[in-house]
């Protein structure tokens, strides 16, 4: 390979990540707990990349001991690459202790299941783990580029973040994203195990989104084929947001983190047809699109 | 006839100067990636095509196995990527047919000796002198059936008409869509084609298996065959002869099909309705 070919690129990439909720600095009663949680489903985590969320616990004196807790989390395959949340005290203990530092958001409200949901317990269980793998932090994408200056072309059109409200403030619709970025347009079958997100855009799919396929979008989701895999329309909490589909045959749907799945199959009226799905208050209302 | 087809194929490859690379994937395993690499590549050059297919499923060789050259093999494809031996000396010459070529996967090795790069370096070498380079790809998404689908031209996804095959074949086309080095370097997509194997007409009819339309309508990528289930691809396996060179057999004449379709040919899809039992033709039933 000729030496001068770069070989390497820096991007920025979203991907989604499980966070983990420190409630404690008691190292030992969280191991505790999460020893006691593992052992039902051992597998559960498969060197999967944990964030460390420390908003609940910012208040407290100390640090936990994250040396400790890391190693802890290694052995059951969980591999702990940073933290969020946090005084400047425990952020600096991360830091020691080998951990990344993200960027401290104020966590959303968790994905909650829609009103009328069906509130079996396989259900609950892939609730917990959509919350947090799909539902990134509020404002996520005002505050993360800031942290990574140079490394992405769109930082001009951030509003730059003020630190005194970073924490509890709900953030004024002054500070929403200014620039609509334009649709984000897809051709091609989105298939199992693929991820599409249209980051602060609405979504528009010209081909099939297969069984195990997910589709993201700050804004609205459309797509002219069946919708056979995930879609979360309004993933920043864009309550208006609405998915729009030419054959429903969806595995999950979501509009600002209220979501469905459908396990026993969807119902009746839509299954197989035209639809459209919005949120009115908690409850994600799916009809038939007539024509 | 044949010398003539064969002429004007070589003919064709020599001034155009494309070898293609096509890689037999499925992601599930025992879907009849082997079977169908062993005669795809076969038919191909029975045709005349100078053909190549290489084993990519390190530590499990079985291609030789179902070519019938298992004693044949001396060095293998990681003797070559390590320069313990030349691609000359590990190519085995398939004893039925003059264009065809077998490179043998290791049976000792481990998986990890194989890497893009020198799998890379020895598909440059064998363009040079085939026109065609089969892959057969081990099961699984990991690095094994990466090596394996990273160069590829053109992919045939064996499926089986059950939801877990169809699943599998859809992820590896996802990947081929997003990872495979034609997607990588933004050329042209890898061409995809579909082959439902082991197809059981009387199941598909009973409802325990998937039919072909339903395969499609899930896949959505260019049907190039279909190949019934048959009792004798196994006798043909264990007598080390690929099955499209069995007699008077539906598994060869499908294969047969595929590889016609492949070069072009617009033949009809056959052995995808139930065969009239002794019976129903009996009683002139349909
Ligand atoms: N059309 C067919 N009819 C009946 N049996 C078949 C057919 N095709 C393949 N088989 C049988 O299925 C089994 C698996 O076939 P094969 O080895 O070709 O699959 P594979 O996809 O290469 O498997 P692996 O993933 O292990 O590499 C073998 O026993 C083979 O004889
Ligand atoms: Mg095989």
């Amino acid at each position: 390979m000729n030496s001068e070919a770069p070989v390497f690129k820096i991007k920025t990439g979203h991907l989604p990540v499980l966070l983990l909720h420190v409630l404690t600095t008691d190292l030992e009663l969280l191991k505790a707990q999460l020893a006691l949680r593992l052992r039902q489903t051992p597998d559960f985590f498969a060197s999967t990349p944990i964030v460390l969320e420390l908003t609940a616990i910012a208040d407290s004196a100390g640090a936990p001991d994250f040396s400790g807790l890391v190693a802890f989390m290694r052995e059951h395959g969980m591999c702990a690459s940073g933290v969020t949340g946090g005084s400047e005290d425990q952020r600096a203990a991360a830091v020691k202790s080998g951990l990344g530092l993200y960027p401290d958001a104020q966590i959303r409200i968790a994905m909650r299941r829609s009103t009328d949901g069906q509130g079996d317990a396989s259900g609950e269980h892939r609730a917990a783990v959509a919350t947090t793998a799909t539902s990134p932090p509020e404002a996520a994408v005002l505050q993360v580029q800031p942290e990574l200056p140079g490394l992405s072309g769109e930082s001009a059109s951030v509003a730059p973040v003020q630190p005194e409200i970073s924490r509890d403030a709900a953030h004024p619709a002054a500070q929403e994203r200014a620039v609509v970025r334009p649709t984000l347009v897809i051709d091609k079958p989105v298939r199992t195990g693929q991820s599409i997100y249209a980051e602060g855009a609405n979504l528009v799919l010209l081909a099939i989104a297969n069984a195990g396929s997910e589709l993201i979008a700050d804004g609205d989701i459309h797509v002219y084929a069946p919708l056979r895999g995930k879609a979360i329309a309004g993933a920043h909490g864009n309550q208006s947001a609405r998915i729009f589909v030419n054959r429903l045959e969806a595995e999950l749907l979501s509009i600002a983190g209220c979501f469905k799945v459908f396990e026993d199959g969807l119902p009746e009226a839509v299954r197989g047809k035209p639809a459209q799905i919005h949120l009115e208050g908690n409850r994600l209302v799916m009809q038939p699109l007539l024509d | 006839m044949a010398l003539q087809v064969k002429c004007a194929t070589s003919f064709f490859f020599k001034v155009v100067n494309v070898a293609k690379v096509i890689v037999v994937t499925s992601g599930k395993g025992g879907v009849g990636k082997t079977t169908t690499s062993a005669s795809f590549s076969t038919g191909l050059a029975m045709r005349g095509n100078r053909t190549v297919v290489i084993d990519f499923d390190v530590g499990l060789r079985n291609l030789d196995l179902i070519m019938g050259c298992e004693r044949r093999v001396v060095y293998d494809i990681i003797n070559v990527i390590n320069g313990e031996a030349s691609l000359n000396q590990a190519l085995i010459k398939d004893k039925n047919c003059d264009n065809l070529y077998v490179l043998p996967a290791s049976q000792t090795r481990d998986k990890e000796a194989l890497k893009l790069e020198g799998v890379g370096k020895i598909l440059d070498e064998l363009k040079e002198s085939f026109d065609f380079i089969v892959c057969d790809s081990p099961a699984g998404i990991e690095s094994g059936a990466f090596n394996a689908m990273y160069y590829a031209d053109e992919a045939l996804v064996v499926t089986n008409p059950e939801v877990s095959s169809v699943r599998d074949s859809d992820r590896i086309l996802g990947i081929l869509a997003a990872k495979s080095k034609r997607a990588v370097d933004g050329a042209e997509p890898v061409k995809e084609h579909l082959l439902v194997t082991r197809y059981d007409p009387k199941r598909v009819n009973s409802g325990e298996m998937l039919s072909v339309a339903d395969i499609q309508e899930i896949l959505r990528i260019p049907l190039l065959g279909v190949i019934p289930e048959s009792q004798m691809v196994l006798q043909a396996s264990n007598s080390g002869t690929p099955a499209i060179h069995l007699e008077k057999s539906d598994v060869a004449e499908a294969y047969r099909d595929v590889v016609g379709r492949f070069m072009g040919e617009a033949l009809p899809m056959r052995f995808t309705t139930e065969k009239a039992g002794f019976f129903k033709r009996l009683l002139g039933g349909n």
